[in-house]
């Protein structure tokens, strides 16, 4: 394919046509922040932590799903995009718990974000499930990347057992009628687990040994069965 | 609770199988007017039905307010919460409603029969404060009426309208639907019957020519539009009106709907010619029940009539038209999230590109144009174009619907020429503020838009005599404020809009709206603390900037306007100037 020649904070790249800006930095050794991209899933734009500033365009472009075009000029760290990013990380601390996404705090600690911007503000914050063997599920800590519902579905295992609940602010992650995985089409194939960058989904072992469990305890716990719903952090 | 019977619901399900997902919309709409609510056993049966993985089926749920997956009584009771019905009194009519049925918002009145709910802007805003009951709409309700209004003994009044002049409006004002007769022997259909005349080239150059552009809120340039469907590869080809009219402060798509269906109709036809396209789609708003039976009914008999169906008017043109009605999301009037809401999926707005005009409807080429956009296109073919660029200015050809509501006499839906005053519209027609009163401001626009001042009453209604005042065209929404509204409240509703109706696909809309609303509250109630200015205005910014769709670009412009126009009311301390409508303000409940 041919290749397409822009500049990214005025260095000039040249890249095969169809290359998004996020891969075309990258090419520059430049990394652009991300959140919700992954290159193992359909990306969709949704955290716009990516945004840069393309001259001559209005708005702020997401650089993980623009492509370039030639003669194209991008500026990764503008005052608006760095605003943007810092105020996006500002309000994603004040409504989730990202204590276990080490991914975001760095990105916190670099953009100078303060994790309390928000004084009153509504959290997401939920009980843990625990209703099966293999994962637990915190959607306390869960920032709506779409990972798990596109590894389920069409992006890898075609099961389709959770999807969005709600709306708005109130997005979730849930089943049916929130039954709990044993009782939907989940095949317990771990992917959603694997993907997830936050923790809200975690291995069932792990839990337990952060819970303090001896290993003959998890091995016990973990065999099957094992359903308890809600169990208290 | 015992398992409901499923009979009927599967009779109903067979019909509709063979659409598979697409039908998942009427077959919800269907299967709760059987039985009130779903449940799991309802809810399970449509999902095998169509096909539905059941965990999609819970999420297409709980997307749409107007779906319920609890039970509800069996009429529901929807109170407008939009600023001009709240100025209007609609919290005190909830109230009273609540307490005549001795229930609380959102709860089942023990007889079973009325749950009572906040509603966003129901297109009613002529005639505040507005209900919707079961299917009928109700205006100017007061509290002392709650017994009348669950006995269903009131009717809605006609809606006003005027202007200085009346082509797509002709037929509108008296409050019944323009039966295709009528609409025929006033001059209907000439614009169709020319078209058929013309090659599908013609047509489509013609449109071009009389330099229409769109009128649902992004003013982009329908020719342009058309012709890129027409030139796209792909088949069927879908021509999409785009009735979800909800942009607090608009209700004019309704008017043209329930009193001159066939407008809208014949628009669509002449689309589908130009662009070669057979098949076509109406997506009404889940709370305009009549509109969406006015409308069904009005294509029922030009498919009679031969106007629609298979060789139309004997010429060779195959299009027909499907209805479809929403179930209660603002942000389904966003394009690609309607189309999506058509193939019965959450309304998630596309990322675009690509663009509907070569990836559209099931990823086909399709033209979505807004209803009052279809009803300028019979003029321009009938008139030709060069006769209809006459109307309007240079820039901004042709009619538009102004909707005015709020605190001024005479509210209501007025047809002008582009290019009039905005002083014009407000005091020769719509006769200025109440006796006593002044004009505080005007919110054009709708909820998207932004505040209008004293000094802004000159400007004139063009596209780009607005664009340079910094003011929105939008949706054609004036919302009058009189020097008793407490801005901060118009600011503090118009948040709450937001925060409900995104749709939660991106950060910045997902968490930013209720953010900002938190903020607002806090301002609108005098406890502002220090910093909220900023928060706001990087709340705000970010928004605009980093919002994946038109919602979350515009969710902070009315309030990043109000900042500039009163930066004093958003002082830390709420040490602000009070409005003299505080005192109602303080009243009013919280619509959660
Ligand atoms: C949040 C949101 C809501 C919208 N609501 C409507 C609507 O109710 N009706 C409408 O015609 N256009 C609405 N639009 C604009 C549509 O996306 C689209 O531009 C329009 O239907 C195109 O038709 P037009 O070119 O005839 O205006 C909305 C856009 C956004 C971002
Ligand atoms: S549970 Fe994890 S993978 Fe799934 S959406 Fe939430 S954060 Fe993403
Ligand atoms: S801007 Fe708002 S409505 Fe639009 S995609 Fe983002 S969250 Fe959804
Ligand atoms: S990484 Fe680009 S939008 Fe999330």
């Amino acid at each position: 394919m041919p290749d397409v020649k822009l500049t990214i904070d005025g260095e000039p790249v040249a890249v095969p046509t169809g290359t998004t800006i996020l891969k075309a930095a990258e090419h520059l050794g430049r990394s652009i922040p991300t959140i919700c991209y992954h290159d193992h899933c359909t990306a969709n734009g949704l955290c716009r932590i990516c945004v840069v500033e393309v001259s001559g365009v209005g708005p702020l472009v997401p650089a993980c799903l623009t492509p370039v075009n030639e003669g194209m000029k991008v500026t990764t760290a503008s005052a608006r995009a760095e605003r943007s990013r810092r105020t996006i990380l500002e309000m994603l601390a004040s409504a989730v718990d990202l204590s276990e996404a080490p991914e975001i705090q760095k990105f916190i600690g670099e953009y100078r974000a303060q994790g309390a911007r928000f004084p009153e503000a509504q959290r997401r914050e939920y009980p843990v499930l625990d209703d099966n063997p293999m994962y637990i599920r915190d959607y306390s800590k869960c920032i709506l990347c779409w990972r798990c519902v596109q590894v389920c579905a069409a992006d890898a295992q075609f099961t389709y057992a959770i999807n969005f609940t709600g709306r708005g602010f109130e997005t979730g992650i849930g089943t049916f009628f929130d039954k709990p995985m044993p009782e939907t089409t989940c095949v317990f194939c771990g992917q959603c687990v694997g993907v997830c960058p936050t923790g809200a989904l975690k291995p069932k072992r792990e839990s337990l040994l952060e819970q303090g469990l001896r290993p003959d305890e998890i091995i016990e716990a973990t065999r099957g069965g094992g359903n308890r719903r809600g169990k208290p952090r | 609770m015992s398992d409901p019977d499923l009979t009927r619901l599967r009779s109903m399900l067979a019909e509709l199988a063979s659409q598979g997902r697409s039908a998942l919309l009427p077959a919800l709409h269907a299967a709760q007017r059987l039985y009130g609510w779903l449940s799991e056993p309802v809810a399970t049966e449509v999902g095998r039905a169509l096909g539905v993985p059941l965990a999609d089926l819970h999420g297409v749920i709980d997307f749409y307010a107007m779906f319920y997956r609890r039970p509800v009584g069996k009429t529901v009771v929807r109170v407008c919460g939009a600023p001009v019905c709240a100025l209007a009194g609609a919290d005190s009519v909830a109230d009273a409603l609540c307490r005549h049925l001795n229930t609380r918002p959102d709860e089942i009145s023990s007889d079973g029969e009325f749950t009572v709910e906040h509603a966003p802007c129901l297109g009613l805003c002529d005639q505040p404060p507005a209900l919707l009951v079961g299917e009928s709409a109700l205006g100017r309700a007061a509290p002392e009426q709650a017994a009348d209004i669950c006995a269903r003994s009131r009717r809605r009044a006609v809606s006003f309208v005027g202007g200085d002049m009346r082509s797509l409006t002709v037929n509108c004002g008296d409050g019944q639907p323009t039966s295709l007769t009528e609409y025929r022997d006033r001059g209907g259909y000439a614009g169709l019957r020319k078209a058929l005349t013309m090659t599908p080239q013609a047509v489509l150059a013609e449109v071009k020519a009389s330099g229409l552009v769109g009128r649902g809120g992004a003013a982009f340039p329908t020719g342009i539009k058309w012709e890129g469907a027409a030139k796209a590869q792909g088949q069927p080809r879908y021509i999409v009106c785009n009735a979800d009219e909800s942009e607090p402060g608009t209700f004019k798509d309704r008017i043209l709907m329930e009193e001159d269906p066939h407008r809208t109709i014949e628009g669509m036809i002449i689309a589908a010619y130009a662009i070669g396209a057979s098949r076509g789609y109406i997506y009404v708003r889940g709370e305009f029940p009549c509109a969406f039976k006015v409308m069904g009914e009005a294509v029922e008999e030009a498919r009679q009539a031969g106007a629609l169906g298979k060789t139309i008017f004997g010429a060779g043109l195959d299009f027909d038209i499907e209805m479809r009605l929403g179930a209660g999301a603002y942000i389904c009037g966003e394009e690609t999230a309607l189309l999506e809401s058509i193939e019965g999926k959450r309304g998630f707005p596309r990322i675009k590109p690509p663009f509907p005009a070569t990836h559209g409807l099931f990823g086909k080429p399709t033209v979505i144009n807004n209803v009052e956009t279809f009803c300028n296109v019979p003029l321009i073919l009938e008139r030709g174009a060069a006769e209809y660029r006459k109307i309007g200015t240079e820039k901004s050809p042709g009619p538009k619907l102004f909707c005015v509501s709020g605190q001024i006499q005479r509210p209501g839906l007025y047809e002008m020429p582009f290019g009039v005053a905005l002083r014009h519209l407000l005091f020769d027609l719509a006769g200025g503020p109440n006796p006593g009163r002044k004009l505080q401001a005007v919110l054009m626009g709708g909820a998207a838009g932004a505040f209008a001042i004293e000094k802004d009453l000159d400007v004139l209604l063009s596209f780009e005599q607005l664009s340079a005042a910094g003011l929105p065209l939008g949706s054609g929404a004036v919302m009058v404020f009189d020097d008793t509204a407490d801005m901060r409240e118009v600011l503090r509703r118009t948040a709450h809009f937001f925060a409900d109706e995104s749709c939660g696909k991106c950060y910045p809309c997902q968490l930013g709206t209720v953010r900002q609303y938190e903020i607002l509250d806090r301002v609108a109630s005098g406890h502002a603390v220090s910093g909220d200015r900023e928060r706001l205005l990087d709340v705000g910014g970010t928004m605009i900037d980093a919002s994946l769709c038109g919602l979350g670009q515009t969710a902070a412009t009315a309030v990043l306007s109000g900042m500039k126009v009163w930066p004093e009311l958003f002082e830390a301390g709420g040490k602000g100037r009070r409005a003299k409508g505080k005192e109602q303000s303080a009243n009013s409940k919280e619509q959660e």
